[in-house]
């Protein structure tokens, strides 16, 4: 006898309202655990291996605190919340505006990562090879310059669309999504920041 | 009538040097008990658990006179769930409080005076260890005193590693301990009866990693303060009455050897091979799967990797004469 | 009830008509329907079953008598870390997750998985990590033709994978196949995940997902926090060994304790994620073969989700003997120990389940029942080693060994082959022959048995593992003899068993939509499912829609 699911029988009782949450954030949140998981164990290496170079420079003697860049950093946030915001209400121009300001801001970051460890490199001699120091900072500095560069390349990418007319009010979801991985980039930057400038030094 | 679980080591299906049945010095008799213990409430578990099952299996198999009907649909029981969930909690804290007795009683065991300390290097595939309090460094067979439970004299060793993770497994004395290079490990080991205790390396530390045995003596003190008056002495430079000896000693002086083994009193001071002062009253070489024969010996310096193939000591492609006077020379080596 | 229309529906899907191979090709390769997807993870799996099986018939060769000279050294340890890898990374994860993926969206009444492209993108990197893997044979070589297939052990302990000890490029191999399959995995994980808690149909609260759904959601949970740690520590070593990083360089004050860590803090969960959805078939098939509901639902998915979380904080017991001090052993003891409590409920639970049923001893239950006392046994030896000293003893042994293999083959692998066998008839609409079947069974369970029961007594004699030969007079010789017959009676039962996959799929008796008389949604649809899963989208009322459907003067919700 064939059964169909049309037939399946239905409890009497009232269910309430099936609204089931937005894939893309379910996504994204799964992903945002995952990388916390790597960012974890590169800040353990590094948390473990203070204090235990052999030689060679030390934290204290070659870390200044990186201001400018965690300002601009941190205020990308609020440019990309400003974005998806905009975008909700349907205000197009104001979405650009805070993609294009986010992507300035997130530049301006990169850059001053690079002057840095140009000057760490150049000044100070201190590369990956060098010592424990230099190994576990260059790698948890790099990985997290590397998810900087994958946000910034997604969010200039979401500025070419805007700008050329295609985003609307329906893709708000979709910019929240790629906004949720640019707010978790920036959160490790907190932990970054004060485990490598604060504590580490 | 307690079951004596230590004959167990008699019994000839489990007869063997290196079974966790027969425990020869306190941790590995601790260690024992415990495991008597842990394996009672397992096998209880296991008789009652599998019993049920088998009970459900055979009493509410389906008839074929009755497969029509579906049997009372049952969804749960909180009580049960209950049940069955702080059984097993008490098992476990009882469990665990008495593992904890057995870690503390050999980790945290107070370090007796009369302890012997000798320091254990491991490594790609021998064993070093030097009695640093007596001037002694020897290889591959670790000789201990004896020690008397009314006033222990233990060894406690002091583990690392001169390349990879190493681990030092004589089952009838202790557990294991890793040999981690920059890492300092120590475990102690009070062997109560003479004898040779044997095991081998217990973490995978390369191509031979199956041939790094473990030669373990334990002495009467008398038979071991012999064996150290031996051991401290320098290679005996008297070769007047062996011809052969005296040229495999100029040989061996002049050849690459001497980078990497060391003979005391003499030129040879290498560290990255076995010490060879006193080779020749060792009972094995190539860290103990190979007897200690002029054959076995002359075999193996003509080629190491014929008898223990991977072995970081390449041949040295040495002539018949050479391999010849050289042998001679290292049985010279009490 | 019956439906003229759907009826053709089925018909149709049975005989299709023979299409050009290219067509054939291109559509499996460019597919995104996780049904297809599914089953090539499964047919890939199982190709690296075959392989990594071999592997381990040489080695027992090898092993049979002491100071064997079947292969050298150097080749068994390839040997050894090639079976490993190979059996966790190539055939576990991709079996595991290729069910997950055909099955979790039918039960939960959805069309797809939520991001379908990613889910090939998921398959295709973890099959390129596979074939990456074997390529090392070719590639691997480096300076003086150090290389081949690696042989650092599957879990490729520092320092022994520094470039001064591994030189060539095995280990480099190692790590980017895992490294790749990891990135596969977390993909499927993630789908799982979104599928669902975004895409079950009206009326599937959590509350009423199979068990299997929950088990394969908890598992892809672990996956994310586990096998992150993992790829974090590859790419340390691939700093190390290529960029002159001294993550684990010990000259440089580095730390081999700390890879064991890293690696451990994947390695423990990645075991409950190879055994949950195991017990996900477990769940499934004891029910419909006793004719009862689940014994305790809600604990059963209390314990699932407990012991993902507990599994997060037990790793360091691979680490009993590298002197972590009494402090960390004690409290790895005791989370050890603990994760043991939601273990034995589960077990619990199914006997429960079956008290008071109508058990029908067919094949995919027989498989079960083996699981259920295998797995109490393996659960219990693992209880033996959480006790540190006794563990001191036992470690890197081969008592480890069987006890691992207890849980792998006789737990997993075992409730695999029931799981084959269940939805067998689902996928391809034939039934899987019972006789078949049965010499499967039989002649697996009785090698599986000769092998690894007596595995554990060279361990308690003191074996160590990983090595390529043993000394005579240590008392190993005839246990591992008879281990070696018994692996022979596993590779006979295997041949039965892909006898039996091949030939049911051109002879089996036709299965029709719901062959085991089963209750939940995979069942409703027919065998096997059009691309669309369902023609209606599903609305149900209670964990057993089907019951509720067969049994209207009785339905679940009036239970629940």
């Amino acid at each position: 006898m064939m059964q169909t699911t049309s037939t399946i029988p239905i409890d009497a009782q009232v269910e309430p309202p099936w609204k089931l949450p937005s894939r893309g954030i379910v996504g994204m949140m799964c992903l945002i655990l995952a990388e916390s998981a790597i960012f974890l164990i590169f800040v353990v290496a590094y948390i473990y291996y203070i204090g235990k170079s052999l030689s060679g420079p030390l934290p204290a003697q070659v870390l200044d605190l990186p201001i400018l860049g965690t300002i601009c950093l941190l205020s990308s946030s609020f440019t990309v919340h400003h974005a998806v915001s905009a975008l909700r209400k349907n205000n197009i121009g104001g979405c650009t505006l805070g993609l294009a300001g986010t992507v300035l801001l997130g530049a301006i970051f990169l850059m001053t990562t690079a002057r840095e460890w140009y000057h760490l490199i150049h000044d100070f001699g201190l590369t990956i090879r060098t010592n424990l120091f230099g190994t576990t900072f260059y790698s948890l500095v790099g990985l997290h310059a590397t998810h900087v560069v994958i946000g910034v390349t997604m969010l200039t990418a979401a500025l070419a669309l805007s700008l050329s007319g295609r985003v609307k009010e329906k893709h708000a979801e979709r910019l929240e999504v790629l906004s949720l991985y640019w707010h978790f980039v920036d959160g490790v930057w907190v932990v970054v920041f004060l485990v490598v400038y604060v504590l580490g030094r | 009538m307690a079951f004596n679980y230590s004959r167990l080591g008699d019994n000839r299906f489990v007869q063997s040097p290196t079974t966790i049945f027969d425990p020869a010095a306190t941790p590995a008799r601790s260690a024992f008990g415990l495991s008597m213990l842990v394996l009672s409430i397992t096998l209880a578990i296991f008789l009652i658990v599998a019993g049920l099952l088998l009970y459900a299996l055979i009493r509410f198999r389906q008839r074929p006179a009755d497969s029509k009907r579906e049997p009372a649909q049952i969804y749960g029981s909180n009580q049960i769930e209950l049940s069955w969930t702080v059984i097993p909690i008490l098992i476990v804290v009882m469990l665990f409080l008495s593992t904890t007795r057995i870690i503390l009683e050999t980790e945290a065991a107070p370090k007796p005076s009369g302890a012997l300390d000798v320091t254990v290097i491991g490594h790609q595939f021998w064993w070093e260890y030097r009695y640093a309090g007596l001037g002694v460094v020897t290889a591959n067979e670790l000789h201990v005193p004896i020690s008397d439970p009314a006033k222990p004299t233990p060894t406690y060793l002091e583990m690392s590693s001169a390349d990879t993770d190493h681990s030092f497994w004589v089952p009838r004395l202790a557990g294991k301990m890793d040999l981690i290079p920059n890492r300092l490990n120590t475990m102690w080991i009070d062997p109560q009866t003479p004898g040779l205790y044997l095991g081998q390396c217990a973490q995978y530390c390369g191509v031979q990693h199956a041939k790094m045995l473990l030669r373990v003596y334990a002495q009467s003190p008398e038979d071991f303060a012999a064996w150290i008056k031996q051991q401290r002495q320098s290679a005996s430079q008297d070769l007047s009455g062996n011809a052969a000896a005296a040229e495999g000693q100029t040989v061996f002086m002049h050849s690459a050897c001497i980078n990497c083994h060391a003979i005391a009193g003499t030129v040879a001071t290498g560290r990255f091979g076995p010490d060879l002062t006193h080779l020749a009253s060792r009972d094995t070489i190539a860290a103990g799967p190979v007897e200690n024969t002029p054959e076995n010996l002359r075999k193996w310096i003509a080629d190491p990797n014929s008898m223990k193939p991977g072995v970081l000591m390449p041949s040295m492609h040495l002539n018949d004469h050479d391999l010849d006077v050289i042998t001679a020379y290292l049985t010279t080596l009490h | 009830m019956a439906n003229g229309t759907v009826l053709e529906a089925v018909d149709q899907t049975l005989e299709v008509k023979r299409r050009p191979p290219l067509d054939v090709v291109y559509e499996w390769v460019s597919t995104v329907d996780h049904k297809k997807i599914g089953l090539m993870y499964i047919v890939y799996a199982l190709i690296f079953l075959v392989i990594g099986g071999l592997e381990a018939v040489v080695m027992r060769i090898q092993l049979a008598v002491p100071n064997n000279h079947f292969v050298s050294p150097q080749v068994f340890n390839r040997l050894f870390t090639m079976h490993g890898t190979t059996m966790v990374f190539f055939v576990g994860m991709p079996i595991l997750f290729g069910f997950g993926n055909y099955l979790v969206p039918l039960m939960i009444g959805a069309r797809d998985m939520a991001f379908p492209r990613l889910n090939a993108f998921s398959f295709w990197i973890s099959a390129f990590g596979g074939f990456l893997l074997y390529f090392s044979y070719l590639g691997g070589d480096g300076l003086y033709g150090m290389g081949s297939a690696p042989d650092v052990g599957w879990f490729a302990y520092a320092p022994l994978t520094a470039k001064v000890f591994s030189p060539g490029h095995s280990t480099d191999y190692w790590t980017l196949a895992i490294l790749l399959s990891g990135i596969g995995s977390t993909g499927t994980a993630l789908n799982i995940v979104t599928t669902t808690i975004c895409m079950r149909c009206k009326g599937m609260k959590l509350s009423r997902m199979p068990l299997f759904v929950w088990l394969m959601v908890v598992a892809s949970g672990i996956v994310f926090v586990a096998v992150s740690p993992l790829t974090a520590a590859q790419i340390m070593l691939t700093i190390d060994r290529y960029l002159g990083g001294h993550f684990f360089d010990t000259q440089a004050g580095g730390s081999a304790v700390l890879w064991m860590h890293f690696f451990w803090i994947f390695g423990h969960p990645e075991v409950y994620i190879l055994v949950l959805p195991a017990f996900g078939f477990v769940n499934e098939i004891i029910p419909v073969f006793s004719r009862k509901a689940v014994f305790g639902y809600p604990a059963m998915v209390a314990a699932s989700v407990g012991i993902g979380f507990i599994s997060l904080s037990v790793w360091a017991h691979h680490m009993f003997t590298v002197g972590m001090g009494p402090a960390g052993n004690t409290f790895f003891v005791f989370a050890t120990m603990v994760i043991s409590v939601p273990t034995g409920i589960k077990i619990f639970n199914w006997l429960a389940t079956l008290w008071g049923g109508k058990i029908i001893f067919k094949v995919p239950m027989m498989f079960c029942i083996a699981f259920l006392f295998q797995f109490l046994v393996a659960g219990l030896t693992g209880i033996m080693l959480s006790a540190a000293p006794f563990n001191w003893q036992l470690s890197a042994s081969y008592f480890v060994v069987a006890h691992f293999h207890y849980v792998l083959v006789g737990a997993i692998v075992t409730a695999l082959f029931g799981a084959f066998y269940y939805w067998y008839p689902k996928v391809t609409g034939r039934m899987m022959s019972e006789s078949l079947g049965k010499w499967h069974f039989w002649l697996f369970i009785i090698g599986f048995h000769l092998t690894f029961d007596f595995m554990h007594v060279p361990g308690l004699l003191g074996m160590p593992r990983r090595i390529y030969t043993y000394e005579a007079g240590r008392g190993w010789e005839w246990w591992n003899l008879i281990v070696g017959i018994g692996a022979l009676f596993q590779v006979a039962g295997i041949l039965c068993f892909v006898y039996n996959l091949v030939r049911s799929y051109f002879r089996g008796e036709i299965a029709g939509h719901d062959p085991w008389d089963a209750w939940t949604l995979e069942w409703a649809t027919p065998s096997p499912p059009p691309a669309y899963n369902f023609a209606v989208e599903p609305t149900v009322s209670s964990r057993r829609p089907l019951w509720d459907l067969k049994h209207p003067e009785d339905q679940d919700f009036n239970y629940e």
